[in-house]
């Protein structure tokens, strides 16, 4: 192809069809930004993508720089895992749920805790008055562990934990449920969330300072790539910056960074990269600008090959692979005429499927208001099932590249990710891990997300920006739909049965692990397998977590409002 | 709450009487000037210490780590925190509360008894205290707090208003703030009973405190001294030593490193506060200066009562001289001149 | 006498462990933009912490934010505490944002909370909401 022709043949065009139609039939807006506020024209060409090399940059599915997938038959080969988030109430409660969306075909578990549960506490703390069991399942010993997988089998589903503070327990929870199953240690399969960087720039549950959080998290790699090698021992995440208000931009650039952060950390604790690569994964937030998220996940993927090949120096391919999980943009969803977000969810689904997400979290329509109802999960589920096996986009790879526009945004908003990663090492004077932390330290991340969710907001008010049904397109409702409530009862239940456990447990036994495990932490040792121990001794959230606070303190993080 | 029952409320401890007498003060509700005048006689006794530098340098966080050692040394604490306010919509955002606990979780400040802390907007007053500073902080006086600290907006040039309203000015800085000059400029070195050097794990910390002790000095005395030093003493010279050994009457402002976030210094700097304010009884000064700034306060009060009157009363008809002096009937020196002579028989 | 207009204080709290703050964080922009006198909590206040800093600042709005489904625990204990350290919820106007069921805001309503304000909501309900109540809600103390 000639481009020269091609751009004769566009300036021709502009002159002689696109200026006479403009000056009868004007366009809609003087400009169209999407929502990293990146400038899209009218039409792409091929003059659009002539800086880019089939074959440097696209190439092919399963092969560097797997910007069309990471395998090579990707969903002809296996679809991804529908994977539902949930969890409310006790144990039983989500065991219930569980086996009721197994049943409908979910094809992975994946498991919200409660605000306690999350930030380590007990439900019999002060502190969780009124808040256990509210937004996920609570969880205080192994005992509700035991509970929330009865009739489970480890050995044929994979679970995912969303949990960072606690991580590592609920690792050892995990563990400890694999063992009484039989189930060997090495077919254990699952991820735990354990991004506490996330935390720190945007999800903000807090715990311990950024520095021992990251050292408990090396730790959860060292003792992970030895014991539960098909585990996935993060899930380095930009959805929760995104949820914070980030643009797509920004997401991917501070996810990648904190990627990096983690491997440096890793390489600094002398763990073998391409032994622990493929236990790592990523989380992203598929939001309502159909064509940059997708650009977005095929420049992510690009963007971890190279920076896992040629920066850190990873030999297997296998360390080049950035797999990751999607979930529909929560922030997206909205309270007025709520099954408007079933249609919200299924073009981020579809987002995220041409992507090609190794699994999905498609919202319910009634998240605005509460946790999802049984029929709103449902619906939720066959929103993914009916992508999958009705609208044929599963049934070849990477459909979109080549498109003019999605190979340019691709390489957009890869470069423009890549210019912050370049201010945060600038930060950290090399060091990504540094830069992190002193981003961290100096509010960089949550002032560049609060501008843009403060930006963003300014121009929903102004009208610049639609949300249908909320700003415009509005109707007098009534709300009729069912909502999930989680009863004040689940809290007195759950802190009689936390009693009853610490009773009858054998309290020399959670004693000499817990003191077992001050020791671990203040001698600077890995401590997971105090933990573990301690797990099996059946004590508590709140007890590990608080020694692991006694010894390294706990943080508020600096506010930028 | 009427006036009685705030005025017996601040004077029995009554948090919220306290918190209410603040907002008539800071309004200017005649509720508010009756409250101050039923209070003034029980004022005097608390420690009032300002505290002001540029932005960034950590004054909240001095604020809150100060709190927490006075409350240690048993003393109570009334802090008054100036943000600005923004001039167009007049609207502020008043974030040194949530600073308040610094990076510590566990403290626990905000509920603390002995603790009453309250934020103002400066509402484009230059000089950077808020209008009615000095009135909230003789309420907190009257309370019966030990110790008031007053944050002032961190705006820049205009820092020298704290003087007005307290016994010890405290000046923090930090390292490497660029422009020496400008510092110089803005008045800063001349108004500091203690001087602060914040974030001193940053390089440059020896540097600016050296320089700092330099500028105090840069008197005829001091030069005299240095021109005498001999070799032997280059050290002293290089460390800054040599000027604590310059001998000084009254006060020589202390520079103290501080690491506020981790807790370092803060110890140093009460110290040098309560010295301080012994050096202030004990010489005298504490009253002497409190008269200084009565006296000040009196014209300003003074001053603004009869831009009122003219505003409200145009007994004098100001505004008719105004257009008669505008029209070159009338020079503006006589005018005036006319008007006192009316005012000092009609007020 | 030249008397200032008062600006119209508002506390805007995160009570409890709900870690989402982007709604608190623009909406306090916007308050002040508007002309508020805004004081903002930070995150994972107590509510007696929330309470004592109302009584403080002597504040006409308690805005407070949660995303927990925990409001109808922390927010009677918010006013039971401004009682108790001697402020008036009456006298409060008191509003909840976040996550909260319709067919809970006739309860927190009789809790004594004035304004429930879902996702979704032009900020510029909010302000035209406390500039209309904040005056009626001092009037009527007045009177009493």
């Amino acid at each position: 192809m000639d481009i020269d022709e091609v751009r004769k043949k566009k300036e021709e065009w502009d002159k002689k069809c696109l200026k006479p139609f403009l000056e009868r039939s004007g366009e809609r807006q003087e400009k169209f930004e999407n929502l990293s506020w990146i400038e899209i024209n009218r039409v792409y060409d091929p003059s659009s993508t002539e800086h880019l090399s089939f074959i440097d940059d696209i190439g092919y599915p399963g092969e560097y720089p797997f910007t069309r997938g990471v395998y090579p038959t990707m969903y002809r080969g296996r679809l991804w895992t529908m994977r539902q988030f949930s969890g409310f109430g006790a144990a039983e409660d989500t065991n219930q749920r569980w086996k009721l969306l197994l049943k409908e075909g979910q094809t992975g578990l994946s498991t919200a805790f409660d605000f306690p549960t999350l930030m380590g506490l007990d439900s019999d703390d002060p502190l969780s008055d009124g808040e256990v069991g509210k937004v996920g399942v609570a969880i205080d010993t192994l005992k509700d562990f035991q509970i929330l997988f009865d009739g489970i089998p480890l050995d044929r589903v994979s679970t995912s934990f969303t949990i960072n503070p606690p991580a590592a327990i609920i690792l050892a929870m995990y563990t400890a449920i694999g063992d009484t199953q039989g189930v060997p240690r090495n077919q254990l399969r699952g991820t735990i969330q354990n991004d506490m960087l996330k935390e720190f720039h945007a999800q903000n549950t807090l715990v311990l300072p950024p520095e021992p959080s990251v050292k408990i998290i090396t730790d959860i790699f060292e003792w992970g790539v030895e014991n539960v090698p098909k585990f996935n021992l993060i899930s380095i995440s930009g959805y929760h910056i995104r949820e914070a208000g980030s643009t797509a931009v920004q997401e991917l650039a501070f996810t990648i960074a904190d990627g990096m952060a983690y491997v440096e950390a890793a390489i600094e604790r002398g763990i073998d990269i391409d032994k622990l690569a493929p236990q790592l994964s990523f989380f992203f937030n598929s939001h309502n600008d159909f064509f940059e998220e997708i650009a977005k996940f095929r420049a992510a993927r690009r963007m971890w090959a190279k920076i896992m090949r040629d920066e850190y120096g990873a030999k297997n391919p296998r360390s080049w692979w950035l797999k990751f999980h999607t979930q529909t943009a929560g922030c997206s969803l909205t309270a007025q005429q709520p099954l408007n977000n079933v249609v919200r969810t299924t073009i981020q689904a579809m987002a995220a499927v041409l992507g090609g997400t190794q699994s999905l979290h498609t919202n319910s329509f009634d998240e605005a208001w509460a946790l999802p109802s049984e029929g709103a999960v449902r619906v939720a589920l066959r929103t993914q099932q009916i992508i999958a096996y009705e609208s044929g986009i599963p049934n070849t790879i990477d459909p979109l590249g080549g498109s003019y526009y999605v190979e340019w945004l691709t390489d957009k908003v890869e470069k423009l990710a890549w210019d912050y990663i370049e201010r945060i090492r600038k930060m950290g004077e090399g060091s990504m891990l540094r830069g992190v932390f002193a981003g961290i330290e100096n509010g960089f991340f949550v002032k560049e997300i609060t501008n843009a969710a403060a930006r963003f907001q300014r121009e929903v008010e102004e009208g610049k920006r639609t949300i249908v049904g909320v700003n415009r397109f509005t109707i007098e409702e009534e709300l009729k739909i069912p909502i999930l409530k989680v009863d004040l009862e689940v809290q007195r239940r759950q802190i009689e049965r936390l009693r009853k456990v610490k009773a009858e447990r054998d309290n020399v036994a959670v004693k000499e692990a817990l003191d077992w495990l001050r020791s671990a932490a203040e001698n600077d040792e890995n401590v997971m397998e105090p933990i573990l121990e301690a797990v099996k001794a059946y004590a508590s959230v709140g007890e590990i977590m608080g020694v692991l606070k006694s010894v390294y303190g706990t943080y508020k993080k600096p506010i930028i409002i | 709450m009427d006036v009685d029952e705030i005025v017996e409320g601040i004077l029995s401890g009554n948090k919220r009487a306290l918190a209410r007498a603040i907002t008539f003060v800071e309004n200017d509700y005649p509720e508010g000037k009756e409250i101050l005048k039923r209070i003034f006689p029980k004022t005097g006794n608390a420690h009032i210490i300002g505290i002001t530098g540029f932005p960034g340098v950590g004054k909240s966080t001095i604020v809150s780590k100060l709190t927490q050692e006075f409350r240690a040394r048993g003393k109570t604490v009334g802090i008054v925190a100036i943000d600005p306010g923004s001039p167009f919509t007049g609207g502020a955002l008043l974030g040194d509360r949530l600073r308040m606990d610094g990076l510590d979780s566990s403290k626990k400040l905000w509920i603390d008894p002995g603790v009453f802390f309250r934020s103002m907007s400066s509402r484009g007053r230059a000089g950077g205290l808020a209008a009615k500073t000095g009135d909230a902080v003789r309420l907190m006086d009257a309370f019966g707090f030990d110790i008031i600290l007053v944050e002032t907006v961190g705006a820049g040039q205009s820092e020298v208003d704290v003087i007005e309203v307290a016994d010890t000015s405290i000046v923090a800085l930090m390292p490497e703030m660029g422009d020496d000059i400008q510092i110089n400029k803005a008045g800063i070195l001349e108004i500091g009973d203690i001087y602060v050097v914040n974030k001193a794990d940053l390089g440059g910390a020896d540097k600016t405190e050296r320089w700092i002790k330099a500028m105090l000095m840069m008197d005829q005395e001091a030069v005299e001294i240095l021109t005498k030093t001999t070799h032997a003493q280059e050290y002293e010279i290089q460390t800054g030593k040599i000027f604590d050994k310059i001998p000084r009457a009254g006060w020589s402002p202390p520079v103290i490193k501080t690491v506020a976030d981790k807790g370092k210094g803060i110890a140093e700097l009460a110290d040098a506060i309560e010295k301080h304010f012994d050096y202030l009884k004990t010489s005298g000064k504490l009253l002497e200066t409190r008269k200084q700034r009565l006296s000040r306060e009196m014209v300003e009060i003074l001053v603004q009562e009869i831009k009122n009157y003219l505003k409200e009363t145009d007994k004098m008809n100001f505004r008719e001289i105004v257009e008669k002096v505008s029209k070159n009937d009338l020079d503006p020196h006589t005018a005036v001149e006319k008007i006192m002579k009316s005012i000092l028989k009609d007020y | 006498m030249e008397r200032m207009e008062k600006k119209i204080r508002v506390l805007v709290a995160k009570v409890g462990l709900d870690g989402h703050d982007r709604g608190a964080k623009v909406v306090a922009r916007f308050l002040r933009d508007a002309g508020f006198e805004v004081i903002y909590t930070g995150l994972h206040r107590t509510p007696q912490e929330v309470a004592m800093a109302a009584v403080q600042e002597d504040v006409d709005v308690v805005g407070i934010s949660l995303h927990s489904g925990a409001h109808m625990t922390l927010v009677p204990k918010v006013l039971n505490f401004i009682r108790e350290y001697g402020g008036d919820p009456d006298e409060l106007v008191v509003l909840v944002g976040g996550i909260v069921p319709e067919d809970e805001f006739d309860d927190l309503k009789a809790l004594g909370v004035d304004g429930i304000f879902i996702p979704g909501t032009p900020i510029s309900e909010i302000v035209d909401f406390i500039k209309e109540i904040v005056p009626k809600k001092k009037g009527l103390k007045a009177k009493s």
